[in-house]
């Protein structure tokens, strides 16, 4: 099953396993995991699942669509040119079989 | 399990997104007493919004609409028992009865009840292709009906209506029926509603609106069209009712919790009832808005939003915590906001739906994207989006800060909305 590691600013971490077809947003909030909000349920309008994409984890991710674009400019946590996504628009299974993210220290 | 700590239960009654969160926030904040949560659906815990979005569209299937997964409420020790009805709270006992026998002690009880369908009462209701969308009972069934091509009748245009219209109307005939003169009447301005009704009858669905229903025509027991005021009849095998919703406030009406408001139960802004001890959050809750009147959210953000605050003063958490939970920052009031997607309609409200002196519209409706920017006395009141979300986010801090922005400057596209709204906090 595709794996999701999430690290947070206290070095702790996450691991979750994610069915294929679960977003990054939808296997943090129905396992718990801290920092990740998801208060849109995944429509790419609240910006509250804004992640870090580890480096080495970038290849392979689809494009960021013009909604996810402009989102990630209103996330609370500065914006990374190269690793901020919104976890609600990478799925398991599609985007990727293994992932690593840095969760920001707030989303809003 | 000794005596001190089943002295501090909290009880949560409903287990839908403000009991879930609720459950939820006071483990993050602390609370180590035991946690029950009661719902009387059969299913573990869901998320309504997608039910007449991706949920009818079959892009999600039932268990991608879970809040949490069951390791969650076993990880946390939040004692989750689904298919199971409160049936009185005995507020001087500090217990509540369950349906089937037995009671359950409580130090606090959280009442998240939630809100029910507003039946509709015109003679012919009760035929067999009458359905509801608000449990996910209601939403596999008519999932169900609509894996043939249809004739169906949405009553209501609001926005559980026109959501379901919009899906519906790839593979079926779709007719709104609006007694109001226009769509979502009571919470956009007809700038926005136009836009709305333009873009459902492209997409072919006929939105008929300032008409009611008269009744609901059958053959043997079927649905087979709906007669409206005017004496026309749609020829229908499916009719939806979304004619809106009650609060839930049965339970606490009975035990004396609600006094004079129709609405919903009244809380402080800390969710706290009049009865020591009990809580009310979410769609069954009139709370305290921003400008201190009670209001009664039916929305995903004002459901977390009380949840989290009911939590907090529950758990002794001082101030309000953020941050790391996703609280809203303290010093800025949590804005109402509400979200709808039709289509290719993404609508994002942020704000009251009040009353309003002047509205401008910046963007282009035409090209299917802008925002209505509505103030009352001069200061900005509410806006609206439709494929906007920028607009939307600055709108939400502007909002929050009560950060001033002139009519003239909202209209004009070039004046850049974001910095406004940090640079002027
Ligand atoms: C089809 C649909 C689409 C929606 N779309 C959106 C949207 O796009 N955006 C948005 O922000 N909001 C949307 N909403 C509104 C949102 O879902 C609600 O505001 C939110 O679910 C409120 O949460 P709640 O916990 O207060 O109530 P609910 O989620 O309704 O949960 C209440 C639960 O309490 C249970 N219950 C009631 N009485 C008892 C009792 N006596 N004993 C035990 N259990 C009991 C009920 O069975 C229910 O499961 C939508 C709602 C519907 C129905
Ligand atoms: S969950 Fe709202 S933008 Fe991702």
């Amino acid at each position: 099953m595709p794996k999701i590691i999430y690290n947070h600013a206290d070095g702790t971490h996450d691991v979750v396993d994610a069915p294929a077809g679960t977003s990054v947003m939808r296997a943090a909030v129905t396992g718990g995991v801290a920092g990740i909000v998801g208060e849109c349920g995944g429509q790419a309008m609240c910006a509250t699942c804004h992640v870090y994409v580890r480096p080495e984890r970038l290849a392979g991710l689809p494009a960021v669509s013009e909604d996810e674009d402009e989102m990630l400019d209103c996330a609370a946590a500065g914006r990374d040119s190269e690793r901020s996504r919104l976890g609600c628009q990478l799925f398991a299974g599609e985007a990727f079989d293994e992932i690593e993210v840095d969760v920001p220290e707030s989303q809003s | 399990m000794g005596t001190a700590t089943q002295g501090s239960r909290v009880v949560v009654v409903g287990a839908g997104q403000a009991g879930v969160e609720t459950a939820a926030c006071l483990r993050d904040y602390g609370y180590v007493g035991p946690i029950t949560l009661l719902g009387e659906e059969p299913t573990a815990p869901y998320q309504r919004p997608p039910l007449s979005k991706d949920f009818l569209s079959r892009r999600v299937d039932a268990d991608g609409l879970e809040l949490r997964s069951a390791d969650f409420y076993a990880d946390r020790g939040i004692e989750l028992a689904t298919g199971r009805r409160v049936d009185a709270i005995l507020p001087a006992e500090r217990r509540v009865l369950l349906d089937g026998g037995g009671g359950l002690g409580y130090r606090h009880l959280v009442l998240a009840t939630g809100a029910r369908n507003r039946p509709l009462t015109v003679p012919g209701a009760d035929l067999d292709g009458v359905c509801y969308l608000r449990t996910l009972a209601e939403a596999v069934a008519l999932r169900e009906w609509l894996t043939r091509p249809r004739e169906l009748v949405v009553v209501g245009g609001g926005f559980i209506g026109l959501e379901l219209a919009a899906v519906a109307a790839a593979g079926h005939r779709v007719t709104v029926v609006e007694a109001a003169p226009r769509c979502m009447a009571r919470v956009v301005t007809p700038v926005v509603s136009d836009h709305a009704e333009a873009a459902h009858r492209r997409r072919g669905v006929e939105v008929l609106t300032g008409t009611g229903v008269r009744r609901i025509l059958g053959t043997a027991g079927r649905v087979r069209g709906v007669e409206l005021a005017g004496g026309r009849t749609v020829p229908a095998d499916v009719v939806v009712v979304g004619i809106g919703a009650v609060a839930a406030t049965g339970l606490a009406a009975e035990a004396g919790l609600v006094e004079g408001c129709a609405k919903g139960i009244i809380t402080d802004e800390h969710g706290r009832t009049s009865a020591p001890g009990v809580f009310a959050v979410g769609d069954c809750a009139a709370q305290p808005g921003p400008g201190g009147a009670l209001i009664r959210l039916e929305s995903v953000p004002g459901a977390i939003g009380q949840a989290k605050r009911a939590a907090a003063a529950i758990a002794g958490v001082r101030g309000t915590p953020y941050g790391e939970h996703g609280m809203e920052d303290e010093r800025a009031p949590a804005v109402p906001w509400f979200w709808s997607h039709q289509g290719e309609l993404r609508l994002q409200i942020a704000g009251l739906p009040e009353a309003y002196d002047r509205a401008v519209v910046r963007g282009d409706p035409a090209a299917g994207r802008f925002s209505v920017f509505r103030f009352s006395a001069g200061e900005l009141a509410a806006v609206e989006s439709v494929n906007r979300p920028v607009d939307h986010m600055a709108a939400r801090k502007l909002l929050a800060r009560s950060i001033p922005i002139t009519p003239e400057e909202a209209a004009e596209l070039t004046f850049d909305l974001k910095s406004a709204a940090t640079a002027r906090a």
